[in-house]
Parts: C-alpha cells; sequence; structure tokens
C-alpha cells in the first residue's frame, strides 16, 4: 500500500513530520506493509498535511492530520476522510500545467519524473535548433513571472544572438515577496522540472552553466535542490553529455543571505559573483552583460519550471490558455487572512474577486475583506470595489496595481492600513540597496510622515504625495520605486485609518 | 594537538575553507556561509584570511559582510527564532505575536536572552504565507504559531 506524506515546508511547518512517524510506527505495529512516499504538497494549505493513501489506483485524502489522527487511518471510515483526492473541487477546478505534477509524484524519484511527463520537452529540445528553441519559447507567449512579466523568448533570443565562449542561464529563486510560495513548492515537490526548464534554456541559447540563486530562507527547498542536482549528474541528466546527446549542461544551487532586494536582477548577479547586493544601472543588459560580464539569462523559477511542459505539449497548447496578452497560466498564491489558502494554477482571466471569495471562501476569520495585497510587498492595496478587475499583466497595471508574482494577501475588517502603509516603508528602508537617495532616506522620512498623519497632524498627507513621487521618479529599481503603490492605495483605500488618532484628540 | 596559537589555528582553518571552494565562480558568498555555519559568526578575527586567499581587500569583505542580514559579527544565542513579520503573516495576527515574545523572552529584535539560549531575529517571509503567523527555530519550520506554540517552541529552546 502506498502512502503519501507532503515533505513540503508548509506540509512539515503543520506537522507532516509527526504524522509521518505515527504512520510508520502504526503500520509496523499492525503489520501493514506500505510505502511511504514524501511527496510535494497539492497546494491545499488548509488541508495540510493532507495524507493519502493508494487503493484500487486512487488517492484518498485525509486532513488536515495530526500524530494522534492516524489511529484508524488504515480502517474503513475515518473522521477526516475527503475521498479521493482529485475530486476535490479546488484541485479538480485548476489547470495544472507548470505544477502538473508537484504533490503527485516522489520529488527525488527520476523514474517517477519520468512516467509523468517529465523529460519529454528535452527530449524534443535536444532535436531542434537554438533558434527553434527560442522561437518555440516566443511562440508559448511566456513572459516572466517574477514579476516584471517581460517576453521569456525575446529575452532568452538576445542571450542567443551575443557571442560569448561563455554564457550563463541564472534561476532567480529569491522569493522574497510576502503572499508567495510558488517557487518553493516547485523546488520542493518537483525539482527535476526546474532542472529541465534549466537544461532547455541552455541548449536554446548556448549556455552551459546554470545557477539557482536560492534564498537561504528556504532550507528544505535547498536540501532537495542539492540533491535533484546530484541525482540528475549521476544519471546524466546534467552534465557533459545531456540524456545522452552532444549537449553539455551543468548547474550548482547558491544560497542567497537574507537581502530581499537580491531578488532584483542585477543586484542578485553581484551577490552571486561574491559582492555586495547592490542593484546594477541598466545598460548593459544582463542579457548582454550579466553574470561576470557575460551573456545571461536570469529568470524567475516558474518561467524556467514552465519550459518543460511548453516543450513537451506545444506552444500552441500553451498560449490557447489566457486572456488578451498574458497567455497560458498563472499559479496564483492564495494567503493571508483566507479560508482555503494556497496554491491555485489557473488560466489567466479569472477576477480578483472569484479568487477570494470563490476559490479563497473568503476571510479566514469570517468577517468582511477590507483589502487585498496583489504582487508582494510592492504591489498595491485593492478594496472590495476593484474585486471585478480581471487577473492579467495588463488589467492589474490599468487598475493601478501589478500581479507581481502573482502573490495575494487578504486582509479581514481589522486590518490598520496607516500600519500596512507604514510597514512598506520600514521594510523599504530596512532593504535599500542604499544606492539612490528618494529610496534610502526617503523611506526612512516616509516612516516618520506616516507617524506624524497619524498623530494627527494633517498637514503631512501632501509631504506623504509629495515624498512617494519623489521616490516613484528618483528609484533605480522597482524597491524604492514601487514602495509608493502600497504607501498610496492604503491612504486612498481606507483614509479613516490615518485620522481615527487625529479625530480622537479634536 | 591543537595549534598553539589559537589565532593562527584559526586562520589556518580559514585558509582550508577558502581552498575548499576555490573552484567556484564568485566564491565569497559560498565561503563565508560555510565560516559562519562552522563558527557561528563572523568575527572581525575572519577578515583578514579570507581577503587573503580571494585576494581582495579587507574592506571589500566587511562591506560585504555588513550588507547581508544573515551575516552576523556576533555570536547568536544557542537557538535563532525567527518570526515572520510580511504581510501575510501581519493578516493573522504576527505583530502582536512578535510582541508576545519579545515580552517573554525580554529582549527586541535581535537580542539574545540573558541565559544565551535564544536571538529573536525578524524575518520577512519564509513562503508560508497561506498557514501563517509562521516561525523558523533554527532550520525547523512552523505555521499557525499561536501564543500557546509559541511557549512551547520557546520552552523546547530553553528560554
Ligand atoms: C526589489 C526587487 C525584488 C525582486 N525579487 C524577485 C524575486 O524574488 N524573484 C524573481 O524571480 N524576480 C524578482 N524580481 C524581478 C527580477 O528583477 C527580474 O525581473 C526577474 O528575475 C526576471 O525573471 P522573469 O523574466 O522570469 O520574471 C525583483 C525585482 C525587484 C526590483
Ligand atoms: S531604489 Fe532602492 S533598492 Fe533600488 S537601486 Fe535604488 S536604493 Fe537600491
Ligand atoms: S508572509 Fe510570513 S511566511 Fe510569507
Amino acid at each position: 500500500m502506498k502512502v503519501y506524506v507532503p515533505r513540503d515546508a508548509a506540509a512539515r511547518a503543520l506537522g507532516a513530520d509527526a504524522v509521518a512517524r505515527a504512520i510508520e510506527a502504526m503500520a509496523a505495529a499492525q503489520g501493514h506493509e506500505i510505502t511511504l512516499i514524501r511527496n510535494g504538497s497539492r497546494g491545499m494549505i488548509w488541508l495540510e498535511p493532507l495524507v493519502e493513501i493508494e487503493i484500487d489506483g486512487v488517492r484518498h485524502g485525509f486532513g488536515p492530520m495530526t500524530a494522534a489522527d492516524v489511529t484508524g487511518l488504515f480502517d474503513e471510515r475515518h473522521p477526516k476522510a475527503l475521498g479521493p483526492v482529485e475530486d476535490i473541487p479546488f484541485l479538480a477546478n485548476q489547470t495544472r500545467l507548470t505544477f502538473q505534477r508537484v504533490g503527485v509524484i516522489d520529488p527525488l524519484d527520476l523514474p517517477d519524473y519520468e512516467a509523468h511527463g517529465g523529460l519529454a520537452g528535452l527530449r524534443r529540445a535536444l532535436g531542434m535548433t537554438g533558434a527553434e528553441i527560442v522561437a518555440e519559447v516566443t511562440e508559448s507567449g511566456l513572459r516572466g513571472r517574477g514579476g516584471a512579466g517581460f517576453p521569456t523568448g525575446i529575452k532568452w533570443n538576445t542571450v542567443l544572438g551575443a557571442e560569448a565562449a561563455q554564457k550563463y542561464i541564472v534561476c532567480n529563486a529569491d522569493e522574497g515577496d510576502s503572499g508567495t510560495f510558488a517557487d518553493r513548492m516547485i523546488m520542493e515537490g518537483d525539482p527535476f522540472c526546474l532542472i529541465e526548464g534549466m537544461a532547455i534554456a541552455g541548449i536554446g541559447v548556448g549556455a552551459t552553466r546554470g545557477y539557482v540563486y536560492l534564498r537561504s530562507e528556504y532550507p528544505d527547498a535547498i536540501a532537495v535542490m542539492n540533491k535533484a542536482v546530484r541525482i540528475a549528474r549521476e544519471t546524466g541528466l546534467l552534465g557533459a553529455s545531456l540524456l545522452g546527446s552532444d549537449k553539455a549542461f551543468d548547474m550548482e544551487i547558491r544560497v542567497g543571505a537574507g537581502a530581499y532586494v537580491c531578488g532584483e536582477e542585477t543586484s542578485l548577479l553581484n551577490s552571486l559573483e561574491g559582492k555586495r547586493g547592490v542593484v546594477r544601472a541598466k545598460p548593459p543588459l544582463p542579457a548582454l552583460e550579466g553574470f561576470l560580464g557575460r551573456p545571461t539569462v536570469v529568470n524567475n523559477v516558474i518561467s524556467l519550471a514552465t519550459v518543460p511542459v511548453i516543450f513537451e505539449k506545444g506552444a500552441a497548447h500553451y498560449r490557447d490558455f489566457g486572456l488578451g496578452r498574458s497567455r497560458g497560466t498563472i499559479p496564483l498564491q492564495i494567503a493571508g487572512n483566507v479560508k482555503f489558502g494556497g496554491l491555485y494554477e489557473t488560466a489567466f482571466g479569472t477576477t480578483l474577486g472569484e479568487i477570494i471569495n470563490g476559490i479563497g471562501g473568503g476571510t479566514a476569520s469570517g468577517q468582511p475583506v477590507k483589502a487585498v495585497q496583489v504582487g508582494g510587498p510592492l504591489g498595491a492595496y485593492f478594496g472590495p470595489e476593484q474585486f471585478d478587475t480581471p487577473f492579467g499583466y495588463e488589467e492589474f497595471d490599468g487598475a493601478g496595481g501589478l500581479i507581481g508574482h502573482a502573490g495575494i494577501t487578504v486582509f479581514d475588517e481589522t486590518a490598520d492600513m496607516s500600519r500596512l502603509a507604514r510597514f512598506a516603508m520600514e521594510f523599504c528602508a530596512v532593504e535599500s540597496c542604499g544606492k539612490c537617495t528618494p529610496c534610502r532616506i526617503g523611506a526612512v522620512r516616509g516612516v516618520e510622515t506616516i507617524d506624524r498623519i497619524v498623530a494627527g497632524d494633517a498637514t503631512a498627507v501632501p509631504l506623504l504625495e509629495d515624498l512617494c513621487e519623489t521616490m516613484k521618479d528618483g528609484s533605480l529599481c522597482a524597491l524604492g520605486g514601487f514602495t509608493p503603490y502600497p504607501v498610496l492605495s492604503a491612504l486612498r483605500l481606507a483614509p479613516e485609518d490615518f485620522t481615527l488618532a487625529r479625530e480622537a484628540a479634536e | 594537538m591543537r595549534a598553539l596559537d589559537p589565532e593562527a589555528g584559526l586562520a589556518d582553518r580559514i585558509s582550508e575553507i577558502c581552498a575548499d571552494h576555490a573552484h567556484l565562480e564568485g566564491p565569497l558568498l559560498p565561503i563565508l556561509h560555510a565560516v559562519q555555519d562552522e563558527l557561528g559568526s563572523l568575527s572581525e578575527a575572519v577578515i583578514a584570511p579570507i581577503a587573503e586567499a580571494l585576494n581582495i581587500s579587507r574592506a571589500e569583505v566587511h562591506g560585504v559582510i555588513s550588507f547581508y542580514h544573515d551575516f552576523r559579527t556576533e555570536p547568536a544565542g544557542r537557538h535563532i527564532l525567527k518570526i515572520c513579520r510580511a504581510e501575510a503573516c501581519q493578516a493573522m495576527g504576527a505583530t502582536a505575536l512578535a510582541e508576545t515574545a519579545k515580552a517573554r523572552l525580554g529582549v527586541d529584535w535581535h537580542g539574545t536572552t540573558g541565559n544565551g539560549a535564544v536571538t529573536l531575529e525578524p524575518v520577512y517571509c519564509l513562503g508560508l504565507c497561506a498557514c501563517g503567523p509562521a516561525a523558523m527555530v533554527d532550520d525547523r519550520v512552523v505555521g499557525r504559531v499561536d501564543a500557546g506554540r509559541l511557549e512551547d517552541l520557546l520552552v523546547e529552546a530553553g528560554a
């Protein structure tokens, strides 16, 4: 009998290891022959730890489990039984392309990976020229999932066209945005998919070396990725001869050191080179002068992990999902104060309201939604009156926000928008790389100015607005340049939160 | 027998670590992580041997150490408790949780308890944003941390 207990960090954070130990102990005591598989997470975090038992080829779910719930798990009826996992509407209604194997397979079992569609994309790519590979990615309409939404094929084409003795593929696994965990879930749940995507990128643009810059806050992902790279080398998925072909590609995992700004691609490259993670001015583009001054593709984990399925199923299959210029699927990460939080991969185009109230089931507390932050700490707060905004790059831009890495953080009525605005400024001050004065000093002034407003000084409101303008205009990167979005949207959404103290004083 | 001069022993060990990483492109961060993992912190004494091994200035090594939140120049307590301060965890009460932790430990952020058991550090997202408030004790992640679970973690850590 196969029993699955996720090894994903969220499942472990909710007690999956204790559940796994209890299952092994019970199986031994009762004389049950079981194979315990530590899979990735299905992404239904409110059901974690979600245990699955395979019965007649169908996986039945039980969750959220505790070690105490394990008693009776192999009996007829269990109070935490959920029925066949793939029939749970949250999962059944998704379009899983990038995440097709996450939660399904044993993340470090390469034959299992292959049995579920893995390596088909790389095999196909090995029969194509670099230009054909790049054209396929362009054709798919894939845009960078790290935040900026830049077309991946165009970026690859620049690197393909650059002449150099050594080019690089750098995977941005810094995932610093609050409300996001898709990169982590792929790396912990389907690491070979990222490796395969990087290998296809490498043969596409003519790069033989790759790095994953992985944040230190993800010890589980670091461990899984390191093991996967070792297995990939031993089996010829990486190395001098990819799957026995004449193409070479190898890669390493590098660990960050706790700086949010190192998710910005040029700061990341400096950090990878062993320098302070200060942002570089562009041009030169990293595509032409990136790691060690050489042509470099810098792509987000999800961008790269989506490449294998594009090659497996074809660019047209991927492109046919989506809305407007946002093609394909997007792994939404529904977080914060929400009833059904987790990862939901679906075609672009779902409205924000459907995501929060339909898929997410509203707040966890049961109180009305006050605000939603989309796109991490640099993303705007949206109020319920903007819930008809469809999820897409242009649509969110048009509504004064951004989709970023597709994290959606829900707040209920108890949220104090002035504190969230203050936090945005404080975060910018703590994480600023220090290069631009409006960011480094402006963010500190921002905290002070919000404190003045909240203390009752109404004249400070225009000062805050001016300061935000200065930060927008005078910042080299989006840390200083976009921090005004959460600040000003919070002020617009709930001006009363900024005046409570003032009214109380009057 | 251990080297008689502890400074020389330290410098030798650091040279070894640097040599182990010499084949890497951009070896400084991996070296700093390795040295800190072994020694617990990056004191002034580690700078010169690293600078020498990589043929860069001491100011450069110092500049890199001071840039990153993970690198510490003072040793931490026996355990490091990181509490997430970021937005998704705030939506689930992380701010109050952090205040409880500070009061219980009698320290502010970055502080270490009097008995040397726990250092409290802020962290901005652990990727556990659908099961916040989140925390991490050394390398172990914990989700949905309420006052009770926090107390269990602190007792376990000896605070
Ligand atoms: C302050 C800041 C932080 C960023 N953090 C990340 C990050 O954690 N992960 C990421 O993939 N991109 C991040 N980005 C975006 C990157 O600079 C870059 O656009 C991205 O890695 C390109 O990959 P993509 O085209 O596949 O999205 C950040 C940008 C800024 C300005
Ligand atoms: S905006 Fe801030 S983080 Fe970005 S380059 Fe300028 S100082 Fe650095
Ligand atoms: S915001 Fe706390 S874990 Fe992501």
